[in-house]
């Protein structure tokens, strides 16, 4: 029983306590070595003394107490490391305990968990080092998974998020949030960071479901810290995209695991209070002067959010919106969002083969050629416009760049259903 | 703690200005150089001689071998550096942004280690 409430929470709050920790002891290893023992003396303590009343204190000063006698036993052990750690045992001797309690409110675990994500997303790490350390380190993943997210080995993650940590230590990365004048560019990484974190969680190409919900759920959770300390209109948008995708979520599969496409999911089983505050926050990112390609996005999603009807979708505001977009942000892949867009709209004047064309003219640039999403699109709108042979080419070749089940179940479905 | 901004620019930028240019970049290093004395981060700083003028030195086996010019084609060269001290990378960050040839060529920061024996 109690066993299990530990479990649960070192699920809820260990990342919490790992923040907290690397600020008292300015150190990422010593810090997680110290939350690994504070959760092991709990399961030894607990189940003789009961659950303390503030189970996150004790944690943090369970992990503490651990931390300064490792480095006592070290210092001993170790007579290289003795003075290092003499050093470190001093500045942490200064705080005494009541001190220590009073500082462990929601204020400053939440103020803990912004410096967690600033640092691992600061810009003198390399992009790659910053997903992988915050995937790591604010988020809890293993090793294992992020290199699953990556298409990599877990080896070379693990050699990355080692570099970064050692640069963190060698060159003084501070465990601060940035000042006001540097917020913006810094921003702009974290943000990326947590769309990728939002990402993993949401597309179900790998790993168990639950794990899924709380990824997203997690990226959720740092936009909302986030937009408490920072009035910016990307992270506004970064947060309303991510809400109002995650409204759909138990929608998109059907009760066979099966994907569920947007316009034949059940849109009463939307959660509508994501979709209010998502649509609020994209209201208020477009009243700024500074609208940017999360904003729009987002914005995107609004429209799709707000239809009562799949039927009903405003297409002309949906295409306005991209075109937009693709000022901000004129990748190929928005491109050929576009471009089905477009069919829609004018899906009563053969807008069918006006995307198709669209699409070709994407796919003979070359850079989607071996995108899976451009040749389902390009199929699907090849049997709208009665192509039933170029449809069928399309799915396979979609077929054939697709490893992940339900899609390739989705695709085998529609090869079937072509007359 | 201690970082090494060392200063990279290509020597061609400051042989494309006119006099009057040059006059006012050098003034902005004097500016700059006299702000970080009196905020305390100067430790000390050159200006090096263009690379025309430097030697490579090896040895090898044993062997000594000399050669002239640095040991790489670059686009920007060495042209000097400050050792600063700073309370964090943020804040040597923060001074390295103020180095005036930061604008023109590019300034790599380096801690200085700090283990001993």
């Amino acid at each position: 029983m109690i066993r299990d409430a530990i479990e649960a929470l070192y699920q809820s709050e260990s990342r919490r306590i790992l923040a907290t920790l690397i600020r008292l002891l300015g150190d990422f290893d010593l810090a997680e070595e110290a939350m690994q023992d504070a959760f092991a003396a709990a399961v030894e303590r607990w189940p003789l003394e009961g659950v303390p009343a503030n189970p996150r204190s004790w944690l943090i000063s369970a992990g503490r107490f651990r931390a300064i006698d490792r480095l006592r036993r070290g210092a001993r052990l170790d007579a290289s490391r003795e003075r290092l750690a003499r050093e470190q045992l001093a500045e942490l001797e200064v705080h005494n305990d009541a001190a220590h309690h009073a500082a462990f409110d929601d204020d400053s675990i939440a103020d803990d968990q912004l410096r967690l994500v600033f640092t691992c997303g600061h810009p003198a790490l390399s992009g790659d080092a910053q997903i992988a350390l915050t995937l790591r380190e604010v988020c809890g993943l293993t090793t294992e998974a992020i290199a699953q997210a990556f298409l990599t080995s877990p080896s070379t993650i693990a050699q990355r998020i080692v570099r970064a940590k050692a640069k963190i230590r060698a060159a003084r990365i501070p465990y601060a949030v940035p000042t006001p004048a540097d917020l913006p560019e810094r921003l702009d990484a974290v943000l990326h960071v947590i769309y990728l974190v939002f990402n993993e969680g949401y597309s179900p190409s790998s790993g168990g479901a639950v794990t899924h919900a709380s990824l997203s759920a997690e990226a959720i959770r740092l936009g909302r810290e986030l937009m408490q300390l920072l009035d910016e209109p990307e992270l506004y948008g970064l947060v309303a995209l991510m809400l109002l995708h995650e409204a759909r979520r138990d929608t998109r599969t059907g009760a066979d695991g099966e994907i569920v496409l947007l316009d034949e999911q059940d849109r009463r089983r939307w959660n509508r209070t994501m979709i209010a505050e998502g649509s609020a926050l994209v209201q208020r990112a477009l009243r700024s002067r500074r609208i940017g390609a999360y904003a729009l996005q987002a914005a995107i999603a609004a429209v799709h959010a707000e239809a009562p009807t799949a039927d009903a979708t405003d297409w002309t505001e949906i295409v306005g919106l991209y075109d937009v977009l693709v000022r901000a942000d004129a990748s190929p892949v928005v491109q050929l969002n576009r471009a089905v867009a477009i069919a829609m709209r004018d899906e009563d004047t053969d807008g069918a083969t006006a995307g198709v064309a669209l699409i070709d003219q994407l796919l003979e640039a070359g850079v989607l050629a071996d995108y899976r999403f451009a040749h389902s699109a390009r199929g699907e709108l090849c049997r709208r416009a009665g192509r039933l042979d170029d449809a069928r080419e399309s799915f396979a070749r979609a077929l054939s760049l697709t490893t992940q089940g339900p899609e390739r179940q989705l695709l085998l479905a529609r090869l079937a259903s072509l007359p | 703690m201690k970082y090494l901004c060392l200063i990279y620019d290509a020597e061609s930028t400051q042989d494309a200005m006119s006099p009057t240019d040059l006059g006012a970049f050098m003034g902005e290093y004097g500016t700059f150089t006299k702000d970080i004395i009196a905020s305390g981060n100067m430790i000390s700083g050159e200006e090096l001689q263009p690379v025309h003028t430097a030697t490579t030195v090896r040895v090898r086996n044993g062997k000594l071998s000399t050669t002239d010019g640095p040991f790489a084609e670059t686009k920007e060269q060495l042209g000097g550096f400050y050792l600063i001290e700073a309370r964090d990378l943020n804040e040597a960050i923060q001074i390295a942004s103020r180095i005036p040839s930061a604008r023109t060529g590019s300034i790599e920061v380096r801690p200085i280690s700090t283990h001993m024996g």
